[in-house]
């Protein structure tokens, strides 16, 4: 197979691009510029559009012995991804743009462009696994290595999608890749992971949206009372199941900790209360995507995670069109609205659904 | 094919893929003049400076490359200044003439250059706008990237005691328009304004005489035309003061300190001796190639067009655009069948931006996005062009699809 693999100048991805190679295929490294201005990511910037991310992958390439080219995705990424995450957060939502991204990037635009220049698939460095099913059916399911598995992300791509990638790693625990790394003599072995969010390079996402949000001020009540405990400038800035910087002078009442409850974004009011009012227990998803072919009514299998390195959760899932109904039968605290529900079968995906409401039943 | 096997020796997977190699304006091959010199001049310790026998042997070897390389260019010995190459020539011309001009008279504030020439020109002098306050005023080209001359005049003429420098490029590294240098020069010299040439392109491919056409300070490198990286030179005359970057043991007319590389010049000198010999003759055959290419290549795409001055045009540039296609695409799609070639747009900090010089003649973002720049040069043959246009049709049709696909939407 022609294989386009996308390298993010990370050791995952290098591995991931040279066992494609290894396996006989014929294998092009390609990493993504997803952003505007790459220079201003220039210093100590952890993310993964950074200039120096770029050489790393070509350097990875050049070891490997496949071409290297570098890709501007950024125009898409900053229509799909990055505007996604400032109107999301603008709308007291709390968005993972890395969901995102594979479902609009890696294997939408870059995907297509692959196909269209007479590629076949598309590899990454994502922890997880591809399995054909009986009736020629892609499966996508959880990594072998618990800790690395990334399948939540990826819990958005469609069985067409899912023909087209390839993730050579979903059985290797990610110790064994860096020691492969290291063996290959790629000189990405020892790079730590990326963790931040690619294009908020400090990390400070309150403070990056504040700068494209601007301030404007609102207030944080309690949950009982309604009685007004503080002020915030920007609603943007709280994300429900959030503990710290609440920015209130006075303790509750008992003297126990307050949690972000809810966020109002019209009115920019910040509610919050103690941890048992984070309790829930129903979960209304909308946009669902499924890996497979549709489903409808009640969902077999029944686990859903609620986060990128969160648990599994006990879940009835009932599909009713576009709406996605699932009842936790163990409750989830702190579950904000823009998450991604992804429904597991053991350890295959179903499909996912973005959050819309979370309550207690 | 081109023979380009020794150096062409990267231990990359390019077993079974043709080795079509249509990308001479970016490097060349070393001829063999030049690597007979160089080699032989390796084990060549002394240090050209020195004044015991071996820095005596090395010296000897520096002054007859420069000889030679002054007989090739019409100019004299002790006007060619080594530098490591074109960006560092670019550099050394246009800062070291603004701050000497400037120095000899505090009025001397003006540059005027054009919108088309190489960053190692253009960065430059932005730099001196941005930290020496220095007024750039960058000229317009025109669709066939010709320097607007009235406009050069107008520029010199509002107040020519102000100007310190004109710097004009010989021909342009991405379309391959020859610019009216006898004509640039009659301005500027109207009023005393010395006039940089960046000749990068131009030796070896048009008759450059230094002299003749009267620039004042001219630059070149060796890897354009046949030697090694790393060498080239800035051309100066005598007269004019220019302000070293590099300070140190003065050895370069004190314009330029360093210890310089005897073997990296010989081989320079060599191919400087073979490239501008062989000019007449090989510019005329590479002209022929060059419009058999682009003629045969508008024959399958049709609506393939070229960029840049049909007529005042480096023998051979080809510069083509295709409508609707990433010049990326078709890149990585020519490179994939082992033909190298351009996209003639600069890589800005790893991510291909479209050309500085196409949207300068007044063509929009998606064409400049869609070119390619197939340069020959002293290794071409006929089986290079006949290679590409095998290939060219379907690899168009293929970036097309992928060109729709990256459009905005969905």
């Amino acid at each position: 197979m022609r294989v386009l693999a996308a390298m993010s100048g990370g050791v995952d991805s290098a591995v991931a691009a040279a066992r494609a190679a290894d396996a006989g295929h014929d294998v092009t490294g390609v990493h993504l510029a997803l952003s505007r201005n790459p220079r201003s990511y220039r210093t100590g910037a952890r993310g993964c559009c950074t200039l120096e991310d770029a050489n790393d992958a070509r350097r990875a390439a050049d070891v490997i012995a496949i071409p290297f080219y570098v890709w501007d995705l950024s125009d898409r990424f900053h229509e799909d991804v990055v505007e996604d995450f400032v109107a999301e957060y603008a709308a007291g939502r709390t968005p993972n743009p890395c969901l995102r991204c594979n479902e609009k990037i890696k294997f939408a635009a870059v995907l297509d462009k692959a196909v269209a220049l007479g590629f076949d698939a598309v590899a990454t460095g994502h922890y997880a696994r591809l399995v054909a099913d009986s009736h020629g059916e892609v499966q996508l399911h959880r990594s072998v290595d618990a800790a690395k598995d990334q399948s939540y992300v990826l819990g958005v791509l469609t069985q067409d999608q899912l023909r087209h990638a390839m993730f050579p790693l979903g059985d290797s625990l990610k110790q064994d890749v860096r020691a492969e790394a290291e063996r290959r003599g790629l000189q990405v072995a020892a790079k730590p992971d990326s963790h931040d969010i690619c294009f908020i390079p400090d990390g400070d996402t309150a403070g990056w949206l504040r700068e494209r949000l601007g301030s404007s001020s609102g207030t944080v009540v309690d949950h009982a009372t309604g009685a007004v405990l503080g002020t915030h400038q920007g609603s943007y800035g709280f994300t429900v199941g959030q503990r710290r910087g609440l920015g209130i002078e006075t303790p509750a009442g008992d003297g126990r900790p307050r949690y972000v409850l809810d966020i109002e974004p019209v009115t920019r009011t910040v509610t919050v209360g103690p941890r048992e009012e984070l309790g829930v227990d129903r979960l209304e998803g909308i946009r669902p995507r499924w890996c497979g072919a549709a489903p409808s009514g009640p969902v077999s299998g029944g686990t859903v995670q609620l986060r990128a390195h969160g648990g599994e959760h006990r879940a009835r899932v009932t599909v009713d069109g576009e709406r996605v109904l699932v009842d936790l039968l163990d409750p989830a605290q702190g579950v904000a609205p823009g998450q991604a529900a992804v429904v597991y079968d053991g350890t295959r995906v179903v499909g996912s659904c973005t959050i819309a409401r979370a309550t207690r039943g | 094919m081109t023979d380009t096997s020794s150096v062409h020796s990267d231990g990359h997977s390019d077993e079974g893929r043709l080795d079509v190699y249509l990308d001479h304006a970016a490097s060349t091959p070393m001829r063999a003049e030049a690597v007979a010199a160089m080699t032989a001049r390796l084990a060549l310790f002394g240090n050209a400076s020195a004044l015991h026998a071996s820095g005596r042997a090395a010296r000897r070897v520096v002054e007859e490359s420069r000889e030679a390389i002054a007989r090739a260019l019409g100019c004299r010995p002790g006007e060619v200044v080594f530098t490591s190459g074109g960006t560092e020539s670019d550099n050394l011309a246009v800062k070291g003439l603004y701050w000497a001009r400037h120095d000899a008279d505090p009025r001397r504030t003006r540059v005027l250059s054009t919108t088309i020439e190489h960053h190692a020109v253009l960065d430059a002098l932005h730099w001196l706008g941005a930290h020496e306050g220095a007024d750039v005023e960058v000229l317009p080209v025109d669709r066939l990237g010709r320097v607007d001359l009235a406009a050069l005049r107008a520029g010199v003429e509002r107040d020519p005691d102000s100007v310190a420098l004109v710097s004009v490029m010989w021909a342009n590294n991405e379309v391959g328009t020859v610019q009216p240098m006898d004509e640039v020069v009659a301005i500027a010299h109207e009023h005393g304004i010395p006039v940089h040439t960046d000749a990068v392109q131009a030796v070896g491919q048009v008759p450059v005489d230094f002299a003749a056409v009267g620039v004042d300070a001219l630059t070149f490198t060796a890897h354009k035309l046949g030697g090694p990286k790393g060498v080239g030179a800035l051309v100066v005359r005598r007269e004019l003061d220019v302000t070293p970057q590099l300070h140190g043991g003065g050895q370069e007319r004190d314009i330029r300190s360093g210890t310089l590389d005897t073997p990296a010049i010989a081989g320079f000198a060599a191919a400087v001796e073979v490239a501008v010999a062989q000019q007449p003759q090989r510019a005329v055959e590479l002209a022929d190639l060059r419009d058999r290419l682009v003629a045969s290549v508008q024959a399958r795409v049709p609506d393939a067009s070229l960029n840049g001055d049909p007529v005042h045009r480096l023998p051979g540039n080809a510069h083509l655009s295709f409508a609707g296609c990433e010049g990326d695409s078709l890149l990585m799609l020519l490179d994939a069948r082992g033909i190298a070639c351009s996209t003639g747009s600069a890589c800005s900090a790893g991510v291909p931006q479209p050309s500085h010089v196409l949207l300068a003649m007044g063509y929009d973002d998606e064409h400049a996005r869609g070119s390619l720049r197939l340069t020959l040069g002293h290794t071409s043959t006929g089986r290079d062009v006949d290679a590409l246009l095998a290939a060219i049709a379907p690899v168009v049709e293929r970036a097309r699809d992928a060109g729709g696909v990256t459009r905005k939407a969905g």
